[in-house]
């Protein structure tokens, strides 16, 4: 029991004639950890997913599941994992209990076809055609699916995507009973409060590399401040430069301009928002807007990288 | 347990199959509606008489032919000197019969076997009717034999034409579409056996030529009395050998694609020559001799071949060696290709 549940050693892999999707990755993933890989379009995560999940043949590198190899162990791993793959579209002519019960029948011990639509809310659907769902509730058939071996990995690509914020809350909770049971489930995202709420660690990921590692708390901690101030000032002049706010502001950790606005990372607000308004006024500008917020992993990207999480990798 | 997988792989494959309504349609209705067409259209009551237009410079001496040629099995119109060339080639008669001095001329196109048929009958007639005795005295007796009509002969091509569009549709279409879908992506990182699927996938095919084998000689039985002589279990296992042989060719099309348009052209650029050539709608023996190999290794000559000689002449399948032969090499070979080939996304 002391092997990880997932080990990657300088994953690499490039796609012809040179899109080196993977560039060199290191992950290690303990057993009962909820692991996220955050990373903007292009980044490189499904690619990375399907590496580890055995459908993909890396450039190089090494991956270890559960302790083995794909190579070694590929229908004793199935056995042991489940999936969700980013896009799917299974069979339209069968019901969502059907379907559910055909993916059951993979693997020698799992759960009642019926409970594991229960537990994603599917229950009152089973007997719907699975080309008659809505788009959140065929993803959220594909999770009963990935969910139906009882898996002690699981392997989530974007679980959430399209599901309304009620669906998605009620996926936390089934991500996180299953964590409670020491299951290890490793997903990808593009929220930052499902990565915050959810994950024990996230990797942030950017043209195949990982160029953050740690606890939600760690990384926003790094930052130097856990608050930011969104400052937009009046008139058609650009805000003043980055050290401006570092040098004339008191508390400010990190200073950084988005297009109008200036985002400003603090530790204690109401100190730096009276020296903000004094600096302001001394240069003659006026304030159009100001937000304070809680630092999230999205300005954890935007410092590692100066760009946002919406953007492309490449 | 161990065929728990198997079971519900198979169930959804029938699912899928027959929740399509349109698929129900172009795989069972739409035969039956193709050789109802074809037999309407080439149906035949009795022999029809040859027609045999009639020429001569007087209404009296055409009355005067036309009465001596007169027999169930001519008919004749009547026509002036002055529309003989006028209506050249391609008219309905078979013959032209032109009087002239002292005799006829006979006009015909010696290509056309009717026109030589009207020609011998006319000129018994004539002769006769002047006098002739022939020296031997004959009599004719009608003995029809059973499955000597278009309509007998045509339906085992339409089913074998039949075996090969539902397995190719069945097996290399619903792959491609399945690896579109990511579906054979996403099974491919389950535990399933990789064998159970392929196996389900065939079995699915098994089940639906059983209806599709009982409907078309159920339908051809019953509406067009097609007699059916060959035994039930050569009929059956040659139905079946067919289809392992398409539905391995089949694997193979659609072992890669990953376009529908690719799997398309492939089954067409498969079917069409077979269409043509393996005898489904006119005899394979037409075409020269030099094509012949080519033609006799088909797999749908081979079946159709097969499929005419057990349910009309009531040969057994032991009696078919190349049709079992050939269909099995087809199918060995191309199996083993698609299972080389084979991509799951
Ligand atoms: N089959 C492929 N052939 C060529 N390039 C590919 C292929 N699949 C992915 N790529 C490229 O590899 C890079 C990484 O893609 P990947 O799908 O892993 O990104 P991702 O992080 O999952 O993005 P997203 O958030 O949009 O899902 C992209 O630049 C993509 O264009
Ligand atoms: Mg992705």
């Amino acid at each position: 029991m002391d092997s990880p549940a997932l080990l990657c050693e300088s994953l690499v892999k490039v796609y012809p004639p040179d899109v080196r999707a993977v560039d060199g990755l290191d992950l290690e993933v303990p057993r009962g950890e909820c692991f996220g890989l955050l990373g903007p379009n292009g980044a490189g995560k499904t690619t990375t997913v399907e590496i580890c999940e055995g459908l993909l043949e890396p450039t190089s590198g090494r991956v270890e599941i559960l302790g083995r190899r794909w190579a070694d162990a590929g229908r004793a791993l199935r056995l042991r994992i489940g999936v969700s793959l980013q896009e799917t579209r299974l069979p339209e002519k069968a019901s969502a209990l059907e379907t559910a019960r055909l993916f059951r029948s993979f693997y020698d011990d799992g759960l009642e076809p019926l409970e594991v639509l229960r537990e994603v809310g599917l229950e009152s659907k089973a007997d719907a055609w699975v080309g008659k769902l809505s788009g959140g509730q065929k993803r959220r058939l594909e999770i009963a699916c990935a969910l139906v071996g009882r898996p002690e990995l699981l392997f989530l690509d974007e679980p959430t995507t399209g599901l309304d914020p009620q669906a998605r809350r009620q996926l936390w909770e089934v991500i996180r009973r299953l964590r409670a049971e020491g299951r290890t489930v490793l997903l990808t995202t593009h929220y930052m409060d499902e990565a915050e709420q959810l994950c024990d660690r996230v990797a942030i990921i950017d043209k195949g590399r990982v160029i953050a590692l740690g606890s939600p708390e760690e990384l926003i901690g790094a930052l130097g401040g856990d608050r930011v101030l969104e400052v937009v000032l009046d008139g058609p002049a650009p805000p003043p430069d980055e050290s401006f706010w570092r040098e004339r502001v008191q508390d400010v950790c990190e200073a950084r301009v988005d297009g109008d606005r200036a985002l400003l990372s603090v530790n204690r607000p109401h100190i730096a928002i009276p020296s903000l308004l004094e600096a302001i006024a001394a240069a003659g500008r006026s304030l159009e807007d100001l937000k304070t917020r809680h630092a999230t992993l999205e300005d954890v990207f935007l410092k590692l990288t100066g760009r946002t999480l919406e953007g492309e990798s490449r | 347990m161990r065929w728990q997988a198997f079971r519900e792989l198979l169930l959804d494959r029938l699912r899928q199959f027959h929740r399509e309504p349109e698929v129900i349609f172009w795989v069972y209705l739409f035969p039956l509606l193709l050789i109802a067409g074809l037999g309407v259209a080439f149906s035949e009551d009795g022999p029809k008489p040859v027609l045999v237009r009639v020429v001569a410079d007087s209404p009296e001496r055409t009355a005067e032919l036309a009465r001596q040629l007169a027999s169930p099995e001519i008919e004749t119109e009547t026509a002036g000197l002055d529309q003989l060339d006028r209506a050249g080639m391609g008219g309905r008669w078979d013959l032209t019969i032109v009087a002239r001095d002292g005799g006829v001329e006979y006009r015909l196109d010696p290509q056309q076997p009717e026109s030589r048929l009207a020609r011998e009958l006319a000129d018994r007639a004539l002769q006769q009717s002047q006098g002739r005795v022939d020296p031997v005295s004959t009599t004719t007796v009608a003995e029809v034999r059973p499955g000597s009509r278009y309509i007998d002969w045509v339906i085992p091509g339409l089913l074998g034409l039949n075996i090969l569009g539902s397995s190719m549709w069945g097996v290399g279409f619903t792959l491609v579409d399945l690896r579109i879908r990511k579906v054979l992506k996403r099974l491919s990182a389950t535990p399933m056996r990789h064998g159970d699927f392929l196996l389900a996938l065939l079995a699915s095919r098994m089940l639906f030529l059983a209806l599709e084998v009982v409907a078309i000689l159920a339908f051809g039985r019953l509406v067009f009395h097609m007699p059916i002589v060959g035994d039930p279990l050569s009929i059956a296992g040659l139905c079946f050998l067919g289809a392992c042989s398409f539905s391995a060719i089949s694997l193979l099309t659609g072992a890669r694609a990953d376009k529908l348009e690719t799997v398309t052209g492939l089954m067409n650029a498969i079917q069409v020559p077979m269409w043509i050539a393996s005898g489904v709608f006119f005899s394979a023996d037409r075409f020269p001799p030099v094509v012949q190999p080519l033609i006799q290794l088909l797999p749908l000559t081979q079946l159709n071949n097969g499929l005419r000689a057990i349910l009309l002449e009531g040969h057994n399948l032991l009696d078919e060696a190349a049709a079992v032969g050939v269909l099995s090499a087809w199918g060995i070979v191309c199996f083993a290709a698609a299972l080389r080939l084979f991509r799951w996304q």
